[in-house]
């Protein structure tokens, strides 16, 4: 693959192009979904092809190809250089790129037992065991489940002299359980809502236990039929966190890309209220709220050793002690506004899609708050919400609103009655800054989405977020729904 | 670009090497080569032109079946991926639900051209001249545009064991444009297979319109509020109500209109079709399974008269196939992907006229859903939200936050506008009147 890799940029430098960068990237991939008690996707295969980027007189080109052969390659390259040219006629100011050093290194995701050498029969067995425990149980109206495993083998090479390997095994898994009636749908999952996503192997779905936790699962889905309707009114809020990680990704993750900040994403994802004129300055959260972008987290979806134009992963404060302090950024975004060097985010869903700014792992740092419990007991009046139902925020990121699957009363600092139809919003530095207690390491979850959607085409991508739960005061709760 | 010789050709060499091995063999190949051209602040920022050619094969055998996906098209490798999909097929229980692939069949309908070559090899040069134009419009009124311009062609064939080819070519153009005046945005977008239908001048002088006029926007109270729904807006919002028209859905009491077929459940004004044939339509005339699709009629008067039905529903529920099945194996059915609302005579001009009092929206953005049953989404209102009053337009206002049942919106429509080909970002293209609406509820409000 290196010398078809040497070969495209050899043709790039031919042509005259003054920075040229490839991914060659093969992909196995395999989803099963569980419907009730049959198997009703079952689906693997393979890709393999090339993507080239290449700045010419300051625009960019992309193309890419399936065919690794030197003459469609060669055609791509050419495809790239052409666009790249028509680019150049209408950028102001030409795209520069912010420095990095040349890497030759090779990287492979951490796992323990490699998915693929799995069989088909257990991860059918897993999922139909756990099926047939919900679809037991009265009331259950429909169920689901999934397993989903990726390999990526990606080659990185540059024409400033980068040649980086990365494998990346990824895995997930989750059940779902439905009950409805003729006024009332419910739902409930496990671990979250959309599974739970890793880099890691066969290994995450033997943790996650499907079948421990099915049971559970199905009775609170028709629990919630006859469950109080989430009260309207403004309210103490505790997030679980695999909700606070959806939180911080659309209220953090999203307005921290630097490509948003400075416009480039306003006709489709939307732009940011975090333009540069805040960074340093603005008071986004309370003084104990802490985020970072840390793709060097082991295990976590949005973790790699390189991003998509080969800059070394790195661990990037973007709120500390409350304050807006960092960007998700790129190579040419950083060179806009004077950073000396790229964030590192980089990525492409696809060797069929030029990289852009991509969330890694978000994360909101543990505090001094200890235990999901211990918040609770600490709380006297207020509501505890969890699993991400729905969510919708504004296109510069400010009036957010979000649906749980359930909650639950706190009084005196007990849990008391389930509540059904939870949701709540406001605005982003508002909320952030009412947040007074966030947890410790005791219950601290390491999120992984699926499918964040950004850029024209859009790309979908995997994104991390941690997050302990953590507690919210003044919040409008109730607001989505009637009652 | 896949040729159809050359997709003949691939889905002979798996079919032939499945021959003895299984009951039945489905190959689907899709294909496409759009290119998109992305600027921002009156500078280009991206420019891809991929090509990608996808295989998936479907094999039947004793009662089972499975389905892989490749895009390796070399002979080698498909009948290496079809000896996969027998082994991963054994492994599966019986499908009670399994259906014997289709037979081949006559055309029922004529085959839409939805070809123009000259959109399909439309060059790299060619869109950044327009989007060169969109530039020169924004420089011209002081603003910054950000959009994208698309072209290429799309490719899509089923061949199968018992003698089934369809196959589908349709050109793609694409152009949609924000203008920025300071904080304030306008946007505009088409979608249309002629590149030279797309005007993107046009669409460039409509978002710098509503640029201009959304500047300074004045803070309302949340609640509920008349409104006048652009097409884009109607479009985004009835997204989210669509996949409710699917038998499967009702199988699985997921729809908001469970077990109200025949009932009417929305405004006596309303009516829907899915009508991949329409003129304004575009997308391909064949299901998932290579069977045509057929026009079908949602909702009359405001009546649940019809849903879409895959094979697999159908014969659950005794009814016959609409031709809207996805391929097979999946979880979800069916879906009606080629929407035509119902319009009406009066212009979206005359809505505002006639408007004591209501906020006009441009479109909807970040639509999701909040309550299956009652059908409730959430949203926020994006890139030129007004104030009418006293039938003209007012002000530009503080974008709005909805929570609003679509169920009650489409029973609360007072007027409807002529129908039109309309593009939004939360779902299919589709045949969508402007509508003024009563009682649409705001639920919050943000700062811009």
């Amino acid at each position: 693959m290196q010398k078809l890799g040497e070969h495209a940029l050899n043709i790039a430098a031919q042509l005259g192009a003054d920075y040229a960068d490839l991914r060659i990237i093969e992909q196995e991939r395999q989803t099963i979904v569980t419907k009730g008690q049959v198997v009703s996707e079952l689906d693997s295969g393979t890709s393999l092809g090339i993507g080239i980027r290449v700045l010419v007189k300051g625009g960019w080109g992309f193309a890419s190809t399936q065919q690794l052969s030197r003459s469609a390659i060669e055609a791509a390259v050419k495809r790239a250089f052409t666009v790249a040219k028509a680019s150049a006629c209408c950028v102001n100011p030409a795209i520069g790129l912010a420095p990095e050093p040349v890497y030759d290194a090779t990287w492979v995701s951490p796992h323990l037992v490699d998915p693929f050498s799995v069989s088909l029969e257990e991860k059918i067995g897993i999922l139909l065991e756990a099926a047939k425990i919900m679809n037991a149980v009265k009331g259950v109206t429909l169920t689901t489940g999934f397993m989903s495993f990726i390999r990526d083998e990606k080659l990185f090479m540059s024409s400033s002299g980068s040649r980086i390997k990365q494998t990346f095994i990824r895995s997930g898994c989750g059940i779902e359980a439905y009950a409805a009636n003729a006024d009332d749908q419910q739902r409930r999952s496990y671990p979250k809502s959309n599974g739970q996503h890793e880099l890691a192997g066969w290994e995450l779905i033997l943790r996650l236990d499907l079948k421990k936790e099915a049971q559970r699962v199905a009775e609170e889905a028709v629990a919630l039929l006859s469950a109080d309707i989430c009260p309207r009114t403004a309210a103490t809020v505790v997030l679980e966190p695999s909700q606070l990680g959806l939180q911080v990704h659309e209220s953090m993750g999203h307005p921290a890309e630097l490509d948003r900040a400075l416009g480039q994403e306003i006709n489709f994802a939307g732009a940011s209220f975090l333009t540069p004129d805040k960074l340093n300055k603005l008071q986004y959260g309370a003084g104990i709220v802490n985020l970072v972008a840390d793709a060097t987290t082991p295990g976590a979806i949005g973790s790699f050793a390189f991003d998509d134009e080969g800059v070394q992963a790195q661990n990037v404060h973007l709120v500390k002690d409350g304050t807006f302090t960092g960007y998700l950024s790129s190579r040419d975004t950083a060179s806009l506004i004077g950073l000396e060097r790229s964030g590192g985010m980089m990525r492409a869903e696809s060797c069929h899609f030029a990289p852009i700014i991509r969330m890694t792992n978000i994360s909101l740092l543990p505090g001094d708050a200890g235990s999901l419990e211990d918040i609770i007991a600490d709380t006297e009046d207020g509501i505890y919400m969890a699993t991400n139902y729905s969510w919708s925020i504004d296109q510069l990121r400010y009036n957010f609103q979000f649906s749980t699957e359930i909650g639950w009363e706190i009084k005196n600092g007990k849990r008391k009655r389930m509540l059904k139809n939870c949701s709540y919003g406001g605005i982003t530095p508002q909320f952030w800054n009412s947040c007074d207690a966030i947890g410790g390491r005791q219950d601290y979850m390491l999120s992984g989405e699926p499918n964040c959607g950004k850029g024209q085409p859009m790309q979908t991508m995997w994104t991390g977020h941690g997050a302990p739960p953590a507690r919210f005061r003044n919040v409008n709760v109730g607001i989505a729904h009637k009652g | 670009m896949l040729t159809e010789a050359k997709a003949r050709q691939i889905i002979d060499t798996a079919l032939t090497h499945a021959q003895g091995k299984c009951s039945g063999c489905e190959v689907t190949l899709e294909s496409s080569d759009i290119a998109t051209s992305r600027f921002a602040n009156n500078s280009m920022t991206q420019n891809q032109a991929p090509e990608r050619t996808s295989i998936a094969v479907r094999v039947l055998k004793n009662g089972r079946q499975a389905r892989l996906t490749s895009d390796d098209l070399a002979p080698k490798s498909i009948t290496r991926l079809l000896d996969e999909a027998l082994a991963a097929s054994q492994i599966l229980a019986k499908d009670p639900g399994l259906l014997p692939l289709l037979s081949g069949h006559k055309k029922t309908a004529a085959q839409p051209n939805r070809l123009d070559r000259k959109t399909a090899s439309l060059s790299a040069e060619a869109r950044a001249d327009a989007v060169a134009e969109i530039i020169k419009i924004a420089s011209s009124r002081g603003l910054s545009a950000a959009g994208v311009v698309a072209s290429g062609s799309e490719y899509t064939a089923i061949g199968n064991s018992k003698g089934l080819f369809v196959s589908h070519r349709q050109s793609h153009a694409q152009c949609s444009v924000t203008m920025r005046a300071g904080d304030a945005t306008g946007w505009s977008k088409a979608h249309h297979i002629r590149f030279a239908d797309l005007d993107c001048a046009g669409l460039a002088e409509r978002a710098a319109d509503k640029a201009a006029a959304n500047v300074n926007p004045v803070e309302i109270k949340p609640g509920r509020y008349t409104v006048i729904l652009e097409p884009s807006a109607v479009l985004d919002l009835l997204a989210y109500i669509f996949a409710d028209f699917g038998a499967t859905s009702q199988i699985d009491k997921l729809s908001c209109f469970q077990d109200k077929l025949g009932k009417k459940v929305l405004g006596s004004n309303i009516n829907i079709v899915d009508d991949v044939h329409h003129p304004f339509q575009a997308g391909i005339p064949f299901d998932g399974e290579g069977l045509p699709r057929q026009s079908v009629s949602l909702v009359k008067n405001g009546v649940f008269t019809d849903m879409v039905y895959g094979r697999r529903a159908a014969a659950k529920l005794k009814r016959k196939s609409t031709g809207h099945g996805l391929a097979e194996p999946n979880s979800s059915g069916e879906m009606p992907m080629n929407l035509i609302v119902g319009g009406g005579d009066v212009s979206l001009e005359e809505m505002i006229a006639s408007s004591k009092k209501a906020i006009l929206l441009t479109r909807v953005w970040y639509v999701r859903n909040v309550d299956p049953l009652s059908k409730i989404v959430t949203g926020m209102t994006r890139d030129g939200t007004f104030l009418v009053e006293d039938g003209a337009v007012k002000s530009a206002v503080k974008n709005l936050r909805f929570n609003q049942s679509l169920i009650e919106m489409l029973n609360s429509v007072v007027a409807l506008g002529p129908s039109l080909r309309t593009a939004g970002e939360e779902g299919f293209p589709a045949v969508v009147p402007p509508m003024k609406v009563e009682n649409f509820n705001f639920a919050s409000t943000t700062t811009f």
